[in-house]
């Protein structure tokens, strides 16, 4: 079984994307990169972003995720604000009792994109 | 084996099993996407011919199903399909001015009437064209297919140009054309779910007019759930309808109408406040609502943002952010 399937689909993906965009909606530590930003795409984005670290289908090439970001690298986005949006991602598989091994697996997914989300 | 797959005025060829998006993508067709698992959404379309597959559906907002969208990456032939890009096919309809009629000193309701039925569910909408082809946004504020006409609620801007037009130079009887229509703001209850469910709507100015169709459709519809309307403005003169809204509250015991203005006076027959905060407060215990949100792009933003932290799911909201014409 994929870790994503023992995740639970993309009924888990749906479940996850609310809970963890309000985690990140409501941290001053990076909700400023948010402001003016449509909430609707951005939630379409953040399910894209949850398929592809709990290791579903994705045609992930990286491209996307650098062009996204590299005005907010311009405005100051570093690898706290990773670590601090990797930390909600555990904190809401957490709460959708996620076992801590596979919180893991998704972290350290998360984590091989961090030079493509800081344009490095 | 292979089935027709129709597609912007070409049939191509698809074999069994072959997904849509894969397809045309083939054929050298431009199609938006980007994962091509179902996920993104960016490859939508509109299924205009056959029926979408469940899979081709997973994770779409209920009104996209109602308007039988599908995910092309997802959307595999088992029949003969026609797809479209969504909104691609609108065409113009011809439509007589049937009713002019002042609503308050800024809002008009325009009545339209079709030669030939123009399928549009009420909060969605579409284009009016006039005679000299300047072309504005409106929301569909009844039931056509009750009514018999189509009614739009059009704010005159000063020095705006389709007011000028409506003011000088509109009459009864008169043909414009319609195009459309769109938007995903509409009243839904989906197969496998009670019509109990509360709902809010909040709107500010012509706002009102989306809104408005849907109360009516909800109700229509025998959606048992409180259906709770805001209508917020300015100063009391900027409130519309009302008598007529107060009498549909009358009428259905789970509708209530909110009439709401910021600079007025405290026991008249409007409460006084922030239409924001009244809406933000109104629905912090209510998180399975459905919250309908129309009018100034800013203030329905803000208001999506504070309802969706405070629990609402992002699925069950639906807006249409009016722009201005450029």
């Amino acid at each position: 079984m994929t870790l994503y399937e023992k995740l639970g689909g993309e009924a888990a993906v749906s479940a996850a994307v609310d809970i963890f965009y309000r985690k990140v909606l409501t941290d001053d530590r990076v909700n400023g990169f948010f402001d003016d930003i449509d909430m609707d795409g951005q939630i379409a984005k953040q399910k894209a972003f949850l398929t592809m670290v709990f290791g579903g289908p994705n045609n992930y090439t990286g491209k996307n995720m650098r062009e996204a970001h590299a005005p907010l690298v311009e405005k100051g986005l570093s690898d706290l604000h990773v670590d601090v949006v990797i930390e909600h991602l555990g904190a809401t598989l957490k709460e959708l009792g996620v076992a801590d091994e596979d919180i893991a697996e998704v972290a350290s997914i998360a984590n091989s994109v961090r030079d493509d989300v800081l344009n490095r | 084996m292979s089935f027709n797959l129709a597609y912007d005025g070409e049939c191509y060829s698809i074999e069994d099993g072959a997904s849509v998006l894969d397809t045309l993508l083939d054929q050298g067709i431009e199609i938006p996407h980007s994962c091509k698992s179902g996920v993104c959404q960016s490859c939508m379309v509109e299924v205009v011919t056959g029926t979408p597959t469940e899979a081709s559906q997973t994770g779409l907002k209920a009104t996209f199903k109602a308007l039988n969208y599908a995910l092309s990456c997802c959307l595999v032939a088992k029949e003969d399909l026609g797809v479209s890009l969504p909104n691609a096919e609108d065409s113009e309809v011809p439509v007589s001015i049937i009713k002019m009629e002042v609503l308050n000193h800024n809002v008009l309701r325009l009545c339209l009437k079709t030669k030939k039925q123009l399928d549009t569910i009420p909060g969605q909408y579409l284009s009016l064209i006039t005679s000299d082809s300047l072309a504005r946004s409106y929301s569909v504020a009844n039931i056509p297919e009750v009514d018999g006409y189509i009614e739009l609620h059009i704010r005159i801007i000063p020095n705006g140009r389709l007011g000028a037009w409506l003011l000088n130079d509109a009459r009864l009887w008169m043909e414009v054309k319609l195009r459309g229509p769109a938007g995903e703001c509409f009243y839904v209850c989906e197969k496998d779910e009670e019509n109990d469910f509360p709902m809010v709507l909040a709107g500010t100015s012509t706002g009102l007019a989306p809104l408005y169709g849907i109360v009516r459709d909800a109700l229509a519809q025998g959606h048992k759930g409180s259906i709770d309307l805001f209508h917020g403005a300015l100063q009391p003169e900027d409130l519309y309808l009302v008598d007529e809204l107060y009498d549909l509250s009358q009428q259905h015991k789970n509708f209530s109408y909110i009439p709401c203005v910021m600079k007025g006076n405290d026991g008249d027959f409007y409460t006084c406040g922030d239409i924001q905060e009244l809406v933000a407060k109104h629905v912090v215990n209510k998180k399975d609502a459905r919250l309908y949100l129309c009018g100034a792009p800013d203030l329905v933003n803000a208001m999506k943002k504070t309802a969706f932290l405070s629990g609402i799911a992002s699925k069950h909201i639906f807006n249409d952010a009016f722009l201005p014409s450029k």
